[in-house]
């Protein structure tokens, strides 16, 4: 299926949920979603007949200036056809449902997001750092980050 | 090497060598050398086909070791994390003395590629544990590891023992009458005041 | 002591209950210095007696802010970054990455570029397969075949070396072509190279994959359905070795695998040669024969890459990339590998998001080595075949 059929599929179950398609030329054509909604359209998108995607390839945090966005990176095993679905949540309260009982996969996926970007995964079993230290302060891919200067008592930028 | 010049000496004749037990001592240290088996990141691949056959580490007398309480040396062999960087310090000090470190490669000698953004990486291990050897490279060849290791043999070998602790001992006494004196100063000086 | 002895046997009262034989569970703790962990992985391990009950992965011992890095270097910077992820197959990370770039730049890469890439990434792949199965026996106790396989592993890094100059980390790909052009003796240093390997590969068989110690250490140990190994969304030979007939080479060809003819290697249910599909000798297996199958790439490539051309000639003198975003995956020698690049149309990406493969394959340790005794965890572990310059990146 092409990202544009996917698209209609998804506008009919779903209506205001799903946003807009966002059309690159030279990449992938993505499908910005609705972030409360997040855990039912995944859903959807796994357990459909014809989407079937049994297969998360990866999910992904980003900070675009004032939002935090999650990518999500579906692939299908059987039909071969892959989706991005994109949702945006603000920096204020960056809370999206998890996605750990749709495929195990999430879990590290999702503890890496919360850790580098902040992106918190509400009904996630196991919401810790998984890159840094367990004490690390902030959340180091953020556009506004500034690097401690020291950690238990090594300087940290030199 | 006091010791092996030696065997050029014609003096020494009939099987006799005359030299220094700090020489002979030294020998025995320097050409058996255990190493703690440790790998950290890429320089830990490099580190590994040096010890297999192509390069064979062993025949300078190197052995790896799997607990640091066996061990002579440590291969800080690739980029030291803030969260590693304790751990190996623990692992440093668990290695009985004399002991002896190697850093191989620039991510361990100064950051290397991770200096500027690294926000996890420590820059250097000398920060944290005293280092004998530093190898650059990114990752090293392991014939620049071999030359290190035959540099700390070489180290091992030019060491003083015996006077080292007569030394190590004047030297503490000395500390310690510096630091009365200046005690003594700072007293009188709280003294004047009050 | 003696009266209640007889007592109890006399009256019969042998009530015993579960829970008085439940032993008291140990954490035992392996890494992040432990030669078998394979790099700074640290393992919190719960143990009833000898068998493991629970196990809790922690990572980041290596974690070198590969992404930080690469948001605030330009496009032709990353290349050596993404090297020092799976410092064992670097030129296999940096095709991804390559490609990516050109797909988000436009820029077309002519076929004798193509097919050295993919000659140059069959070459490093069986430099990984032979650390891995070595590596993979040095952890069940069988050091012999580290010294043997090595011997090979040098061979293959040799080519590489002369290509590139570097022995581990290249450098090698960059976008609209190589740096570096082919030298004169390359067909024929490739075409001894593979022989060597098979020669050495028939004598391995021998010597460990089909030896009888080594089968009880590794069949039927650390199973992995086909279900499980979708929703953990492995790949590679840990898939492969479930059954899963799925392979980035086959099923979405890149650069120029639509002109080579191989196989992919599948341990389905049914049809394992030893112990059953998922286990760790199977895994193990799919290894094996992917070193035929580069072989046969490798073959083919010699006959297919044209003498005339230039390698480095399509590389732009500035490698200018507009605004866009794309996911870009090859099959790595672990599995799949891909980078999502979203880039701002300055010469700096906005953001690099590698899938790490090993990161997302070690995610099943914890699943399918419960029940299993500790040395078993071990050998599961040498079978996921993890480099942890990628799982912490």
């Amino acid at each position: 299926m092409t990202i544009q059929e996917i698209y209609d599929l998804l506008k009919i179950h779903f209506n205001d949920d799903i946003k807009e398609i966002t059309d690159i030329s030279n990449g992938d054509s993505f499908i910005t979603v609705n972030p409360a909604n997040i855990f039912d359209i995944l859903q959807f998108c796994r357990d459909y007949e014809t989407l079937d995607f049994d297969y998360l390839t990866l999910i992904s945090g980003m900070d675009s200036g004032e939002n935090l966005g999650v990518v999500y990176h579906l692939y299908s095993m059987k039909f071969k056809h892959s989706i991005v679905i994109k949702a945006f949540v603000p920096k204020e309260s960056p809370n999206i449902q998890s996605v750990v009982y749709l495929w195990r996969a999430a879990d590290w996926h999702e503890r890496e997001a919360f850790d580098l970007i902040g992106v918190v995964f509400d009904g996630h079993p196991n919401l810790i750092r998984i890159l840094c230290p367990y004490d690390w302060e902030g959340h180091p891919l953020r556009k506004d980050y500034v690097t401690p200067q020291e950690y238990h008592g090594m300087k940290v930028p030199y | 090497m006091g010791l092996l010049n030696a065997l050029d000496n014609p003096i020494n004749a009939d099987g006799i060598i005359l030299g220094k037990v700090e020489d002979l001592f030294n020998w025995g240290r320097a050409k058996s050398n255990w190493f703690l088996q440790f790998g950290l990141a890429c320089c830990a691949i490099e580190f590994m086909a040096v010890n297999a056959s192509h390069f064979d580490l062993m025949r300078f007398g190197n052995i790896p070791r799997s607990s640091p309480r066996q061990a002579d040396y440590i291969v800080i062999s690739g980029t030291v994390t803030l969260k590693m960087a304790e751990r190996i310090k623990i692992l440093f000090e668990q290695i009985p003395e004399p002991r002896y470190a190697i850093s191989m490669g620039s991510c361990a000698n100064s950051g290397g590629p991770y200096w500027q953004h690294g926000y996890n990486v420590l820059k250097g291990i000398d920060r944290v544990i005293p280092i004998d050897v530093y190898i650059p490279g990114c990752p090293p060849r392991p014939e620049a590891f071999e030359q290190a290791v035959l540099k700390l043999q070489e180290k091992i070998s030019m060491e003083e023992i015996f006077k080292k602790r007569e030394r190590v001992a004047q030297e503490d006494k000395m500390l310690e009458s510096m630091l009365k004196a200046e005690e003594n100063n700072f007293i009188e000086n709280v003294n004047k005041h009050i | 002591m003696e009266n209640n002895l007889e007592n109890t046997t006399n009256n019969n009262k042998i009530n015993i209950e579960y829970s008085q034989f439940d032993s008291e569970r140990m954490r035992l703790n392996a890494g992040p210095q432990h030669p078998s962990t394979h790099g700074v992985l640290r393992l919190e391990v719960e143990l009833d007696g000898e068998i493991v009950t629970d196990i809790i992965p922690h990572l980041g011992y290596l974690h070198r802010c590969f992404e930080k890095h690469c948001e605030n270097s330009n496009y032709n910077q990353i290349v050596p970054f993404v090297d020092r992820l799976d410092y064992v197959s670097a030129i296999n990370n940096e095709f991804p990455y390559v490609m990516a770039v050109e797909k988000l730049a436009g820029i077309e890469v002519s076929e004798k570029v193509q097919i050295l890439r993919a000659m140059c990434a069959e070459i490093n792949r069986i430099a990984n397969h032979l650390l891995a199965i070595s590596a993979f026996g040095l952890d069940s106790g069988a050091f012999t075949p580290l010294l043997f396989l090595f011997r090979e592993r040098e061979f293959a890094l040799g080519i590489l070396e002369k290509l590139s100059g570097a022995r581990l980390l290249y450098n090698y790909f960059c976008p609209g072509g190589v740096r570096y052009e082919i030298y004169s003796d390359f067909k024929k240093d490739v075409k001894v190279f593979i022989d060597s390997v098979r020669l050495a590969m028939k004598e391995m068989e021998d010597l460990l994959i089909f030896n009888d110690i080594f089968i009880k250490r590794t069949e039927k140990i650390g199973l992995l359905p086909k279900e499980v190994a979708i929703n953990f969304a492995c790949s590679g030979p840990v898939a492969r070795g479930s059954g899963i007939n799925f392979d980035i080479r086959k099923s979405a060809p890149y650069s120029s695998y639509d002109k080579f003819d191989f196989d992919i290697p599948v341990v389905e249910p049914g049809k394992e040669v030893v112990g059953v599909s998922g286990d760790c000798w199977s895994r193990n297996w799919v290894r094996v024969k992917e070193i035929e199958e580069s072989c046969k790439i490798l073959e083919q490539g010699i006959t297919l890459l044209p003498d005339e051309g230039s390698v480095t000639d399509g590389i732009p003198k500035k490698l200018k990339v507009p605004a866009g975003e794309v996911y870009c995956k090859a099959e790595n020698t672990k599995g799949e590998l891909g980078f999502y690049l979203v880039s701002n149309g300055s010469d700096k990406p906005e953001r690099v998001r590698a899938r790490a493969t090993s990161f997302v394959n070690l995610a099943i340790l914890p699943s399918i080595s419960k029940g299993y005794m500790f040395a078993d965890l071990i050998m599961i572990l040498g079978s996921i075949d993890i480099v942890l310059g990628e799982v912490d990146r």
